[in-house]
Formats: C-alpha cells, sequence, structure tokens
C-alpha cells in the first residue's frame, strides 16, 4: 500500500524550495552567492526546480579571490549559462586596488577573510536584501545556531544572541532599510545528504571533487593545491599525489585528501568510511577554535 | 558498501535542566552510532585535557558558541545532524535554564518527538513540568522520558518506578498521546544505544531503538487538503504565455490532478490541471511537498491565499482564540498591536483580550492578568484586520500556528497555536 510518507532527501528538497519561495516572495532584491563548490551548485539547482519553468528570479554573486582553481571558474560559466541566469562577479583584488582591502603577505597570506569587505561592498552596491549561502549547519559549531532567516545590522553583522525565533514554517524576514538577511535553504543537510542528493539527481560538478593527479605540498599535515602566486616555507616541495578536495573555496584555505575516488559512488562509499570531518580539511578554521565564529559576526558567509 | 538512500527523517528535541546530563546525552548518542570524526574526537580530547579531566567529557561535544561557552551553559538552539541506516535525525538541542522557554518553544515547534531529562537522584523538577508542558502545548506527537544517571543510584529499579509514576499522575493532564520511559547512564551508554547489563530488570527498548523505530508517517495532517499560496510562477516568456502556477508547501491533505478545489477567500472553484514537483509532473501530492499547481479556469490567485477542497473548508474568522508563548523581553499588553504571519499571509492585530496565563508548575490558571513578559504562556484572542483561514493546532500544526511581530523592531515576539 502507497503511504504518504516522504524519505528525508525528499523532505530536506521540499523545505529547501520552501525557503527558495519565500525568498522570492518576501525580499525585493535577493543574490543567490555562488562559489562554485557543491553546496551553492545544489542551491541553484534548487532554485532552478522552485521555479521552474520561470527563471531563477535573481542573480547568482561570486566574489572571486583571484585565488581560485581554475576548474571551479570554467565549470561556474558553463553552469550559468544552463541556468541561464545572470551572473555577477566581484573580485577581491578589486578591493585590494581600491585600498577597501589589505592584502596579507608571507606564506600564510589568504584572501579568505578579505572577501567578507568586497562581499559587503557588493551587497551595499547593488542594495541586495537578501544573500543566499549554501552554508549548512552541520559543518561546523557556529553554524549549528544559524537561522534559516539570518538577521544582519546595517553594517552586515551577525548577533548570535539575539536571534529571531525561527518556529514551525513561519520566516519573519521583515527589517529596516539598510540591513539585510543571509538565507541558508540547506541548513539541515549533511555532507552525506548532498552527496546523496547529487547522486539520485546526478548533478554534474566540477572535476575538483574527483580524484586526480595534481601538483601539491604538504603543511602541517594538510595537502595544498599548488599555484605560482603561493609562497613556499623552505623545507616544502611540491609533488605529485592523486587527489580530490572535499569543499572547494580559495586556493589558500582549501586542503586536499588523497583518494582514488574518481565516480559519485565512489564518493559516498568512501565518506561512509572516513574518520575527518569535511571542515577538517579547512584551513581557515583551524586558525583557531572561535574561527569561524568570529568571521561570521563580521559578515562572513 | 552502499546506503540505503531512502530513509525516514525524525526530528526531535532534547529538554532537561542544567547538569541534567543534556549535552552528555547527545555526545554519547553521536559516539555509539559513530557519528564522531576522528578530527571531532581530538578536539574533544585536547579540550577535555585543558579543563583538566582525565577522560574525555562528551558534553564538550555539543558545545556552542563562545560567549556560552564561557558562561558553560547553551543559550539558544543547536541543531545536530546523525543517522543510522535506519533513519536521520535532526536534534533541536535546547538549553534548561529557566528563562529560555523561548528557546524550548522554537525547538519543539517542528519536532516528532520530545526527549526530556530526569536526573534519578532528583527526580521531577519544576524545569521537567515546564518542558512536560511546553512539549504537550506544542503538538509534539511523541515524548520520550529518560531518567538519567541511573549509575549514581545503583542502578535501581524502585528509584526509576518512583519516577515514572510521578511523571505518569503529572501528565495524565497533559495532552500527549505516547509516552516512553527509559532507565540510562548518559556518562556510561546504558540503554542509550547499547542494552545495560547493569539493569536486567528493564525490558523496554534502548533510547537508539525507540527513535529508529517510533511510529511517525501518521503525524501530519492527510486529510485536510490546504495549499497556502506561497508564490505565483509566471515566467515572462512567450513560450509560457498565460502560465500561472500556484506554488507552495502542502499543509494538509492529498491533492489530486483532477480535483475540484476552492479558492480562499475568493470563494473561486476550479479543477487541477497539473501538478508539479521538483522530479516533474506527478498525479498526487500530500504534506510537506514543494509543489505547484495548475488550474483549468484562470482565477485571480495571490501569495496568502489558501487552496482547499470545497467539501473541507478551513474555519475563516477574524477573532482568533489562540494559546500564546511570549517570547521577547518587551511585555504584551493588552490593546497592542502586532502583525500576524500565519501560512504565507500577514495582518495586522490588536490583542483584544487576555483570558488567562498559566503557572506552568502548578497547571493552574492565573486570571485577571493585563501583560505577558518573557516566556509566558497563556491565553489571548486576536481581532485580525482580515480573516485568517485556519484549523485548530491540534488539528494540524501548518495552518493552526501563527507568529506574532512587533511593528517597531520586526522582531518575533510572540508564538500562537490555535485552540
Ligand atoms: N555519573 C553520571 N554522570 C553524568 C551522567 N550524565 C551526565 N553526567 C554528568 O553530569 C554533569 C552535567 O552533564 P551535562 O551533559 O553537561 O549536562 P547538561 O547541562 O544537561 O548539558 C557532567 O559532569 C556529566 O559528566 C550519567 O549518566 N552518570
Amino acid at each position: 500500500m502507497f503511504s504518504y510518507n516522504l524519505d528525508h532527501l525528499k523532505e530536506l528538497e521540499s523545505e529547501s524550495i520552501f525557503i527558495l519561495r519565500e525568498v522570492a516572495a518576501q525580499f525585493e532584491k535577493p543574490v543567490l552567492l555562488f562559489s562554485g563548490g557543491k553546496d551553492s551548485i545544489i542551491v541553484s539547482y534548487l532554485a532552478k526546480k522552485a521555479f521552474y519553468p520561470a527563471k531563477i528570479p535573481f542573480a547568482l554573486l561570486h566574489i572571486d579571490t583571484g585565488h581560485n582553481f581554475q576548474e571551479t571558474i570554467s565549470f561556474r560559466d558553463k553552469w550559468v549559462e544552463k541556468l541561464g541566469t545572470k551572473l555577477i562577479v566581484r573580485s577581491v583584488q578589486s578591493s585590494i586596488n581600491s585600498g577597501r582591502a589589505h592584502e596579507e603577505s608571507g606564506p600564510y597570506a589568504s584572501r579568505n577573510i578579505l572577501q567578507t569587505i568586497t562581499l559587503l561592498d557588493a551587497i551595499e552596491e547593488f542594495k541586495f536584501d537578501a544573500a543566499i549561502g549554501g552554508a549548512r549547519r552541520d559543518e561546523e559549531k557556529a553554524r549549528a545556531k544559524e537561522r534559516f532567516f539570518s538577521h544582519r545590522d546595517e553594517f552586515g553583522q551577525w548577533e548570535p544572541k539575539n536571534q529571531r525565533p525561527e518556529l514551525w514554517n513561519l520566516f519573519n524576514g521583515r527589517k529596516k532599510i539598510g540591513e539585510h538577511f543571509r538565507i541558508f535553504p540547506l541548513s539541515n543537510w549533511t555532507e552525506l545528504d548532498v552527496w546523496s542528493y547529487i547522486q539520485r539527481n546526478e548533478i554534474e560538478l566540477p572535476s575538483l571533487y574527483f580524484s586526480h593527479k595534481r601538483d601539491v605540498f604538504e603543511r602541517h599535515g594538510v595537502i595544498y593545491g599548488y599555484a605560482d602566486f603561493m609562497e613556499l616555507l623552505p623545507d616544502e616541495k611540491v609533488k605529485k599525489l592523486q587527489v580530490r578536495f572535499r569543499t572547494i573555496g580559495d586556493m589558500t584555505c582549501t586542503g586536499a585528501i588523497e583518494s582514488n575516488a574518481s565516480t559519485v559512488n565512489e564518493i559516498i562509499d568512501e565518506l561512509l568510511v572516513s574518520r575527518v570531518t569535511e571542515r577538517g580539511s579547512r584551513i581557515d578554521d583551524q586558525r583557531s577554535e572561535n574561527a569561524m565564529e568570529e568571521r561570521k559576526k563580521s559578515g562572513y558567509f | 558498501m552502499s546506503i540505503k538512500t531512502e530513509k525516514e527523517l525524525l526530528r526531535f528535541t532534547t529538554c532537561g535542566s542544567v547538569d541534567d546530563g543534556k549535552s552528555t546525552l547527545i555526545g554519547r548518542l553521536l559516539l555509539d552510532t559513530k557519528n564522531i570524526f576522528d578530527d571531532q574526537l581530538l578536539a574533544l580530547q585536547s579540550s577535555s585535557e585543558r579543563k583538566g579531566l582525565d577522560e574525555i567529557d562528551l558534553s564538550l561535544l555539543t558545545d556552542g558558541l563562545k560567549a556560552e561557552r564561557e558562561q558553560g551553559i547553551t543559550i539558544d538552539v543547536a541543531y545536530r545532524y546523525f543517522s543510522t541506516p535506519k533513519r536521520e535525525f535532526i536534534i533541536a538541542d535546547t538549553p534548561g535554564h529557566i528563562q529560555y522557554t523561548k528557546n524550548m518553544v522554537t525547538g519543539a515547534s517542528s519536532a516528532n518527538l520530545a526527549l526530556i531529562l530526569i536526573d534519578a537522584r532528583k527526580g521531577m523538577v519544576e524545569q521537567t513540568h515546564r518542558h512536560s508542558f511546553i512539549a504537550g502545548l506544542l503538538g509534539i506527537p511523541h515524548m520520550v522520558v529518560c531518567i538519567n544517571k541511573m549509575d549514581l543510584v545503583g542502578y535501581d529499579q524502585s528509584v526509576y518506578e518512583k519516577i515514572v509514576d510521578e511523571f505518569r499522575m503529572f501528565s495524565s493532564r497533559l495532552d500527549v498521546q505516547d509516552i516512553q520511559f527509559i532507565p540510562i547512564s548518559a556518562k556510561l551508554g546504558d540503554n542509550v544505544v547499547n542494552r545495560s547489563v547493569q539493569m536486567p530488570w528493564y525490558e523496554g527498548s534502548t533510547l537508539m531503538f525507540h527513535l529508529e523505530h517510533v511510529h511517525i508517517s501518521g503525524d501530519l495532517n492527510h486529510v485536510d487538503c490546504r495549499l497556502p499560496v506561497q508564490y505565483v510562477i509566471r515566467p515572462q516568456d512567450d513560450a509560457y504565455h498565460d502560465y500561472r502556477a500556484y506554488a507552495g508547501r502542502i499543509a494538509g491533505g492529498v491533492f489530486r490532478k483532477g480535483d475540484k478545489v476552492m479558492v480562499l477567500p475568493s470563494g473561486f472553484t476550479s479543477t487541477i490541471k497539473t501538478i508539479n514537483a521538483p522530479e516533474g509532473e506527478i498525479k498526487e501530492a500530500f504534506a510537506p511537498m514543494s509543489i505547484s499547481l495548475l488550474l483549468d479556469d484562470e482565477i485571480d490567485i495571490s501569495r496568502g491565499d489558501m487552496i482547499v477542497r470545497e467539501n473541507n473548508s478551513p474555519q475563516n474568522s477574524q477573532d482568533i482564540d489562540i494559546m500564546l508563548c511570549w517570547l521577547n523581553e518587551k511585555k504584551l499588553q493588552e490593546g497592542g498591536r502586532y502583525i500576524v504571519k500565519h501560512t504565507s499571509r500577514e495582518v495586522r492585530c490588536i490583542v483584544k483580550e487576555i483570558l488567562y496565563k498559566i503557572d506552568i508548575s502548578h497547571l493552574r490558571r492565573i486570571e485577571n492578568e493585563t501583560s505577558f513578559g518573557v516566556n509566558d504562556i497563556g491565553r489571548v484572542v486576536l481581532r485580525t484586520t482580515q480573516p485568517l483561514f485556519f484549523d485548530s493546532y491540534r488539528r494540524n500544526r501548518n495552518t493552526g500556528s501563527l507568529i506574532l511581530i512587533d511593528e517597531g523592531t520586526n522582531e518575533t515576539v510572540g508564538a500562537g497555536m490555535i485552540v
């Protein structure tokens, strides 16, 4: 007998689509933050479904650190064309050039934190009132308390102590002029859910997620993809390894893992036996135990 | 190896007073179901060492934001995720502090199940009354009462049974259908995931077994058809000239292609031409699916309207009788004006009358009150500027719930359940 029961992936899909439609209904100028990573790919994929056959009623915004993997950028352009949406790119390099942001230097330099400045400037420039992101609560403990509709003050800051209670399916997106919301439709998804969803729907991904040979170097036990702009420490050497990435961000803060998994099925199998969280390979979180929370308060993704 | 991708999702909320062992229990559940990763375990070991402990403190796994960590208590709802081969779980981890009823209400609003912790040495305390009452008030269909720290009372059956009896006495006055009791030790793992060898006298299931098997598919209303219209899809494209689809998440009932439907408030009727789901066209849709409907006739429908079956309409009124939980420091006053958010509808309201507040510890009514402070719960009548289409909260949590928003600060200040 047929029972009126959704499996967990369909329930999560339905919840995320509900959120996306709610954003379109409640806000005047939303934007979808697109990093080229699997989570933002899923969000845009869901947005396509939410409004089908109409076009996604908002643009995609990519904050380009200038230190992206080449694969990410080419995937981004193909994907955007397929979605038929508008893509806006704002670059950290121009924030640096205009003196809004100051580049870190040395072997540990990263533009990860500078992204916040470029992002807030873009929100201001286009008067976006809602920025949709792909963050999930299971990623990191500071995210575990994040709301679906997360209020930001006029400085783009997050106040974890004074969050609006979120009850049932009733989302309160009311705000004053100059304030905005960050919206997280994938709040309730886990990493495994994301991969299972990709598998079920045969969603395309950048090749970086799959096993490939790459020039890398190791630092404090983390494997980094090597690029010309990176400064090596004296005892570090570039070598070739068979790797893949579990998350895709800026090259300076994304660690690879050694892996032979070259299909979605193999990745899921690997995840099921793997003993390290996804963010374990994110260097930005290892700077201190509260790194993510500090960045989020100041307006990070 | 392969995973079964078709699993059910169970949302549960945990409640207990400070130090009853809530964080330890969550840590234990994650550890014994192998949902803790190596890097998390390492971080846990090093924080435990820094605190001068010689064994790992499982409660540190779920500590939250920095400010809270400094105070050593959780002060906001935090969500946790884990899975077993049978089900996926979302835990709304709500703090036990007395002033944070608001968090418990938030966590409870979407839960299928409430997990209530009692310290075996202390038995029922005021917080237990409060939590069980709220779980009942929020219509959580299932409740599990874990009598924790059984190791500290020598795993004594009579201690357990005394608490069970006491709880039963109290809960007979609550509106909860399904209550289970389980004696556990969160710290040592007895009856959490693994069966206790210390308590052979207990013949019920372990907590994990219960979470994996409790029957939840009947928790949603599949009888009364309700689709609050959330968004109208109108492609700006010649190929789709005149295309209008009414999108929303089904709040109740089963909609089928060809069904005769009625639109509220206009009362116009039509027939369902097409149902679109994320995977394409389907014949039948039910809660909690997000879908869009195409109708045979051109009717003017917008966000805030509700699509129902002709022979089964919701109530329709401007006088709304609710149980209200107040969530804000700024008091609610009789005569106060607020924005009401109910399904996809937003209207203004005035608080017409405060009928009574509830003294939760004694389950007594307090009459003649004229204001509500933060964490107060009671019965209130609202008068809205336009009618709402609703069911009682008992019948449908989606069409029976509403929130109040302060017009000045835009904050969510109240949670209402329609009586
Ligand atoms: N002996 C014993 N101690 C426990 C048990 N559960 C929790 N504790 C201890 O009780 C204290 C409070 O636990 P915690 O999980 O932080 O409580 P919370 O405030 O409810 O989250 C900690 O020292 C725990 O180690 C148990 O089953 N047995």
